[in-house]
């Protein structure tokens, strides 16, 4: 039987796979988490209490039906599933893979990739500080842990996700101290119209939640540092659409501006990427259906930022251009449908896009002495410093100054990193270019990745 | 070598779901208690203010992204393989350091 691997069990994995077996075929699935539901739709560790109700809010029916269809394929040994394990790399039709139980090689003879997202963080100066997290960390801690990362929270950044979790943790019992969006309410009012147009039920939930946030969401905002207090944040600076001047205290500052597509697999299995002007960021390029090439199929945030209603459809059709290109006939109705359906969710994807604009502004004004790379405490002045040596191509630029080089291979540094390079090249962050993938795409004890090649040989 | 684990108060604060089972551990030599389903992070912030030092910086950490993708909250045990903090949930004796014991390097395959 052909062997189909699927990496990722969110939204988009999860819709594959059920696709591939209702076609008759036992695809291989291989996630991360501990429990299948990906980030948005992530479920506490076994014997935790709140319903799904208090868990996804309006979104549980979604959330509680893929998690049974994703349970219901593992009862029936439908699918062959490896929880808590991470792909690596991916080379001449196996994938390398971290387990519990060591490193493996997975011989695959097709692959879809559906490996979600980040969130795309803008730095602060400030955050390399104990005490600032992603909005994502935020809305993780609540939802799989039942904790606040702490007492007096500001969030801060731009995208419905900044709304969302403001409105989650307070109605769990949390305190937020404010409410920080640096999108203008001009980009928001104008993206708005184009949101509500395509998805006005989703749009009006939205703004019910801002409504609900009442005096505590500021728009417009530029956010100038994160002081500290004891090595923990101790308040926010920012200046209003105005020009006037805040200090907001907090011992916990979440920060993100919407999504970075993780693109690293993709990339190693050979997709290949264009430059999106409105997600500032390169994306895979594949055909309607998430097909990067025969043999490679793309689905959910990690090829475009549709969100999780949109990485379900994704799923489906990813796994629908796999079967075609294996010879099986697929429901052409479906196919119509899910198409369709695509094509509205990118109409309110590029609209949330424009509404909540990535800072560049605020990203190029990054003072000298602001951390760029949290992981290795890299400045935006020794960036900025070492680009009359290596020149503004980004992979250059990364082995000189080592932006983009630590533990998190530039998830959360390389778009500002780019932004500061374009700023000083005067060039636009397309000319920067893209920061190779590099396997391993996760950290790998040296001697399991040993033993590892060892069991091949 | 570092401040964490000393008395200072936790950083998380527990919303939800506390009437689960008690589990102890220690974290920098000091004996704690988190709860089961508890990842690592978790346990150790409801009672500490910070995971680590950085290595490149005066500063300290306490994770970043929760989801394993920033590699910002990997730690040390006694006796045994390094862990993500955040992926990773707490067992009943875990024995954590923010730091590797000098005779590293070492876990062994």
């Amino acid at each position: 039987m052909t062997r189909v691997l699927i990496v990722g069990a969110g939204p988009a994995g999860i819709r594959s796979a059920e696709t591939l077996v209702e076609a008759g075929l036992r695809p291989v699935v291989v996630d991360e988490g501990a429990r299948a539901g990906g980030q948005i739709y992530r479920r506490p560790p076994e014997g935790f209490q709140r319903p799904p109700r208090t868990l996804y809010g309006s979104e549980a029916g979604k959330a509680t039906r893929l998690h049974e269809t994703f349970d219901d394929l593992v009862r029936n040994r439908l699918i062959d599933y490896h929880p808590r394990c991470s792909v690596l790399g991916l080379r001449d039709g196996a994938a390398q893979v971290l387990g519990p139980e060591g490193v493996y090689s997975m011989a695959h003879d097709r692959l879809i990739i559906a490996t979600g997202a980040t969130d795309r963080l803008a730095p602060v100066p400030g955050w390399q500080m104990a005490g600032v997290y992603t909005l994502g960390a935020a809305q993780i801690a609540l939802k799989s842990q039942g904790v606040a990362l702490g007492r007096r929270i500001v969030l801060a950044g731009s995208g419905p996700l900044l709304t969302l979790v403001a409105s989650q943790l307070i109605a769990a019992g949390a305190r937020v101290a404010a409410v920080l969006d640096t999108a203008p309410l001009r980009t928001q009012i104008r993206g708005g119209i184009g949101m509500a147009l395509s998805r006005p039920r989703v749009t009006l939930r939205g703004l019910r939640l801002r409504a609900g946030l009442g005096r505590l969401y500021s728009a417009g905002v530029t956010l100038t540092g994160i002081e500290g207090d004891g090595g923990s944040p101790g308040a926010v600076t920012w200046r209003d659409a105005r020009g006037r001047g805040h200090r907001t205290t907090c011992d916990t500052v979440a920060l993100g501006w919407h999504l970075r597509a993780e693109t690293a697999l993709a990339e190693l299995a050979g997709a290949e990427f264009a430059w999106s002007e409105a997600w500032a960021q390169w994306l895979p390029r594949t055909d309607a259906s998430g097909r990067a090439h025969d043999g490679l199929y793309l689905a959910g945030d990690g090829m475009a930022l549709l969100g999780a209603d949109g990485a379900e459809i994704a799923g489906r059709l990813a796994a629908r251009a796999c079967l075609a290109d294996l010879g099986y006939r697929t429901d052409a109705g479906g196919e119509a449908r899910d198409l369709r359906q695509m094509r509205r969710m990118g109409r309110f994807a590029s609209a949330v896009a424009h509404a909540f604009p990535w800072p560049s502004d605020m990203v190029r004004a990054l003072p000298d002495e602001a951390v760029l790379c949290r992981c290795e405490g890299i400045t935006a002045g020794e960036l900025r410093r070492s680009l009359a040596l290596s020149g503004p191509e980004a992979n250059r630029a990364k082995s000189l100054s080592r932006v983009g080089m630590g533990r998190c291979q530039g998830r959360y540094c390389q778009i500002a990193g780019a932004e500061v390079i374009a700023a000083r090249a005067g060039c636009d962050l397309a000319g920067v270019g893209r920061l190779r993938a590099q396997p391993p795409v996760r950290p790998a004890p040296l001697g399991l990745l040993a033993a590892g090649a060892e069991a091949r040989e | 070598m570092s401040q964490t684990g000393t008395t200072e108060p936790g950083r998380l604060q527990r919303l939800a779901e506390t009437e689960r089972p008690a589990l102890a551990f220690t974290f920098e030599g000091r004996a704690l208690t988190g709860l089961e389903g508890d990842t690592v992070l978790t346990a150790i912030l409801a009672a500490s203010p910070y995971l680590r030092e950085a290595e490149f910086g005066p500063e300290r950490r306490a994770g970043f992204c929760l989801m394993g993708a920033c590699q910002d909250c990997w730690l040390w045990q006694e006796d045994g393989p390094r862990l993500r903090a955040c992926s990773t949930l707490l067992q009943e004796g875990m024995r954590l350091c923010a730091a590797p014991s000098d005779d590293w390097p070492g876990p062994r395959p």
